[in-house]
């Protein structure tokens, strides 16, 4: 317009002519073929399933589409509502339609665990080049992770892997535009790692007397009260 | 209604030239504008105008409901905007009226119209706008939280949309008027600006002007919505500024 170029979305432009690009800062996930993804079950018909992929539309997921011997109507047996599955986008068209197979390696239905959703404009930095980031949070936490290009990243092991994982997946979603990302996260990995028990990472200003002999099982009011407590010192 | 007899008006313009709160006529009341407010939704804004507080969340695209308002060539944007019952000096009935109806109608169709909704078919663009305290202008005040959100969500659009009121009091021409100047003035004017086309898409007005008087409000009005625009832009800055992080992973 005018000469100019005006984006549509926000973002932060990429200055590498002749190519104007922006990269964007948010939004919903936008499908791509080939993009492996993780969702959950919404609804359940007697040919297929539909996924919520956090894409503007559901993704239907066919039965033939899947590793198992399905009989139609019989497709409640094998995936209900809710169940977390990791599929790989194969087909778009112009319509907005999705078509997700279950068909390859990696892929399946998602036993146990925990589903983290982060922006999907922030996966590029979990996964980090050639895998480094990832590689770094399994190294230091022992938790087995599956990132989809869609944000969402299924997380299992020890309940306490599980937290810090998902502790950093939530630092790299808010700060993930940032510079220095990955010093800041091997130093809060490895600081955590040396502290030993999870309530060990309890910063400074909430000392916990001793230890109880049996920790309950629920540490989520700790984290909490301590959360409470940086927004105060750091307004 | 009665009798309100003249010495029952307030004065809403002094010898001077200033309004009630000290302004001057062509000047805004403050305005906050806090982008990415709420974590669930797809993308948020809150906006303190003067005394009003609005929130607004956005959600989608995603799937329609109820279903049989999808269109198979484009988004539908959905608006909702309510006041909270506590957001005015009586207690306001909960739920849609007649009012909040045609606002959340107009709000839409001003989105509609900067949206590129045909990039996601069958979809739909939910906006929800409410409002937690009421003092004039909100559904200006709700259309640049609503416009903040959905830009947050990373929805494309042509523009953000900046909107104000202009008004008539005391006989003068007024910008962004606060609730005895809207109850007490002679003509209020809302109207929503596409700042990069000049285009406008949201106007309406209660009262009665001049042919000059309008097209003096009009003038006024795109200035304070380019005013406005600036704090919008900054507010979506300013979420993804290089602050230091608070924190353990500091």
């Amino acid at each position: 317009m005018g000469g100019k170029v005006y984006a549509s979305v926000l973002g932060l432009v990429s200055p590498r002519p002749p190519v104007v690009q922006v990269i964007p800062l948010s939004g919903r996930y936008i499908p791509r073929p080939n993009d492996v993804v993780i969702g959950t079950v919404t609804d359940v018909q007697g040919t297929f399933w539909l996924l919520d992929i956090g894409a503007p539309r559901w993704a239907p997921l066919h039965m033939t589409g899947t590793p198992w011997k399905v009989d139609i109507g019989e497709t409640e047996r094998y995936l209900r509502v809710r169940d977390a599955v990791i599929v790989q986008v194969e087909s778009l068209d112009p319509t907005g339609r999705i078509g997700v197979t279950m068909l390859g390696e990696g892929l399946g239905k998602l036993e146990g665990g925990t589903i983290v959703h982060i922006s999907p404009a922030r996966v590029p930095r979990v996964v980090g080049r050639d895998g480094s980031m990832i590689q770094t949070i399994t190294r230091h936490t022992g938790a087995q992770i599956a990132v989809g290009q869609n944000g969402r990243i299924w997380v299992d092991g020890t309940p306490e892997a599980i937290r810090r994982v998902s502790d950093v997946l939530r630092f790299i979603d808010e700060h993930g535009h940032r510079p220095g990302l990955t010093e800041r996260v091997g130093s809060y990995l490895r600081a955590t790692a040396e502290a030993g028990p999870p309530r060990e990472t309890a910063p400074e200003g909430a000392p916990h007397v001793g230890f109880a002999p049996t920790v309950p099982p629920e540490d989520e009011t700790e984290p909490g009260g301590d959360r409470d407590s940086y927004d105060t010192q750091d307004p | 209604m009665g009798n309100i007899g003249a010495k029952d008006v307030p004065v809403l313009l002094s010898p001077e030239g200033l309004r009630i709160d000290g302004r001057r006529l062509d000047e805004l009341r403050p305005l906050r504008i806090e982008a990415g407010a709420l974590h669930q939704a797809d993308g948020s804004a809150y906006v303190e105008w003067g005394a009003n507080k609005v929130m607004a969340a956005v959600y989608g695209p995603r799937e329609v409901h109820p279903r049989h308002l999808q269109q198979n060539n484009k988004a539908v944007i959905q608006c909702r905007y309510n006041m909270a019952a506590f957001s005015v000096d009586e207690r306001k009935r909960p739920g849609l009226d007649r009012r909040s109806q045609e606002i959340s109608k107009v709000i839409a169709e001003a989105f509609e119209s900067v949206v590129f909704a045909e990039e996601f078919p069958r979809t739909s663009i939910d906006v929800y706008i409410e409002v937690l305290q009421a003092n004039a202008g909100t559904r200006c005040a709700g259309l640049v939280a609503g416009s903040v959100a959905l830009a947050d969500a990373g929805i494309p659009m042509v523009d953000l949309l900046p909107a104000v009121a202009v008004g008539k009091i005391g006989g003068a021409i007024a910008l962004d008027l606060k609730k005895e100047e809207d109850n007490f003035g002679e003509a209020d004017l809302p109207m929503a600006l596409v700042p990069q086309s000049g285009r406008l898409v949201l106007l309406q007005m209660e009262g009665h002007m001049t042919e000059e008087e309008l097209s003096q409000a009009l003038d006024l009005g795109v200035k304070g919505c380019r005013d406005i625009y600036e704090k919008m832009k900054q507010a979506l800055r300013e979420r993804y500024a290089p602050t230091p992080v608070p924190g353990a992973l500091a």
